[in-house]
């Protein structure tokens, strides 16, 4: 089996899982930026968070044989603070040119607020005006069904987009439809409570097609697994799906998308 | 195994289509989640058992949880889809400003209550 794990926060996880993820056919491996569990207290923090995703933890997934691939951005979570947004956002061009850099990303909702559709929509016009990539964070919980239609108003409503270009990470089951129908790419985060098991994954997966879905771990500081893809191709397994149409799913699906980044090379 | 399309299952219990097809037969899904279902079933139960054994006012979550649990009795398909919709806010307009960053799992019609 092989896997490209499409959203992993690596610089929270340890080398064990590194092991781990190699050792269960991972080829790839994508780290958006995201909230740190704590705000920083300046850009100067993103700054050095930034460096750590483009020098540091490619040298880090190196020693294990994993190539390694980030997304910039303020994450959600921080961006209520527009003033600190706005300085952050300007030190991502410096950063655009990087090796393993393949967009902005993961930008997005959090509670729908009014400042975070603002930073959304500044990552967005950076994204378009640098012809960038674009990973979209939906929000969580009770939360999502309305950030998933704000965010794909927010997206349809700017003439630069390419849907094509688009993911938009953490569907579920009510949420997917409005993703896929509007042109964009579906990300299933496979999470034990909070988003979706690997069963539900697989159900979304047989309702709604193997065309333009990725499946991703979303591992990072919480409770979450770094081989929850690997294990959802098991479960797949099981459910009687083919090695063909596990690895379409798996490897060819992000791989299709990612390879729209020149630099994203294996 | 059999290949069996959901549009065939669908069709033989009257229920509305839905789009594409699982490897699996409705003996096979059982025999393979049948037990874990009934697991979370019977803790599900436990909860609500627990909930009302203890003291405290009303809470939007558990009135959330029932409306949840309502459209589990009702026929036909993407009942994962209503229950989710069950929990989510129904609103539109963005909100003014966060009142802090976590989600809690259903929506608070009443927040400051």
């Amino acid at each position: 089996m092989r896997y490209i794990e499409p959203h992993a926060h690596m610089v929270s996880r340890v080398t064990d899982d590194y092991v781990a993820m190699v050792t269960a056919g991972c080829a790839a491996v994508c780290e958006p930026a995201f909230w740190a569990g704590f705000d920083r207290s300046s850009a100067q923090g993103f700054f050095d968070y930034f460096s750590q995703l483009t020098e540091h933890e490619p040298k880090r997934a190196a020693k294990f044989g994993l190539p390694h691939f980030t997304w910039l951005c303020i994450n959600p979570k921080e961006a209520e603070d527009v003033a600190l947004a706005d300085d952050v956002i300007a030190l991502i061009p410096q950063f655009l040119t990087k090796a393993n850099v393949l967009g902005i990303g993961e930008i997005g909702l959090n509670k729908n607020t009014r400042n975070e559709l603002a930073v959304l929509e500044k990552h967005i016009a950076l994204a378009v005006e640098h012809d960038q990539l674009i990973l979209v964070h939906t929000p969580h919980l009770e939360d999502k069904l309305k950030g998933t239609r704000l965010i794909v108003d927010l997206l349809k409503g700017h003439s630069g987009v390419k849907p094509g270009r688009v993911i938009i990470d953490h569907v579920e089951e009510h949420t997917v439809e409005i993703v896929l129908n509007a042109g964009f790419w579906a990300g299933v985060t496979l999470y034990p409570e909070s988003k979706c098991t690997p069963a539900r994954a697989i159900d979304i997966f047989e309702n709604f097609g193997r065309e333009n879905i990725w499946l991703n771990c979303a591992c990072d500081w919480g409770v979450s697994d770094p081989l929850a893809v690997p294990k959802t191709a098991l479960e797949m397994r099981k459910r009687g799906h083919s090695a063909e149409t596990i690895d379409a799913l798996i490897y060819q699906n992000p791989l299709r998308f990612l390879s729209q980044c020149a630099k994203f090379k294996l | 195994m059999r290949l069996r399309t959901r549009e065939q299952a669908a069709r033989a219990l009257g229920e509305v289509v839905l789009k594409k097809e699982t490897p699996m037969t409705r003996q096979e899904i059982l025999d393979l989640y049948f037990m874990d279902a009934r697991a979370k079933a019977i803790d599900l139960a436990a909860f609500l058992d627990r909930v009302e054994r203890a003291d405290g006012p009303a809470d939007f979550r558990l009135d959330a949880l029932r409306t949840a649990l309502d459209e589990l009795q009702k026929n036909g398909p993407e009942r994962a889809r209503r229950v989710l919709l069950a929990f989510s806010d129904p609103t539109t307009e963005p909100i003014a400003k966060a009142p802090g960053k976590g989600a809690c799992g259903a929506f608070n019609p009443q927040p400051s209550t």
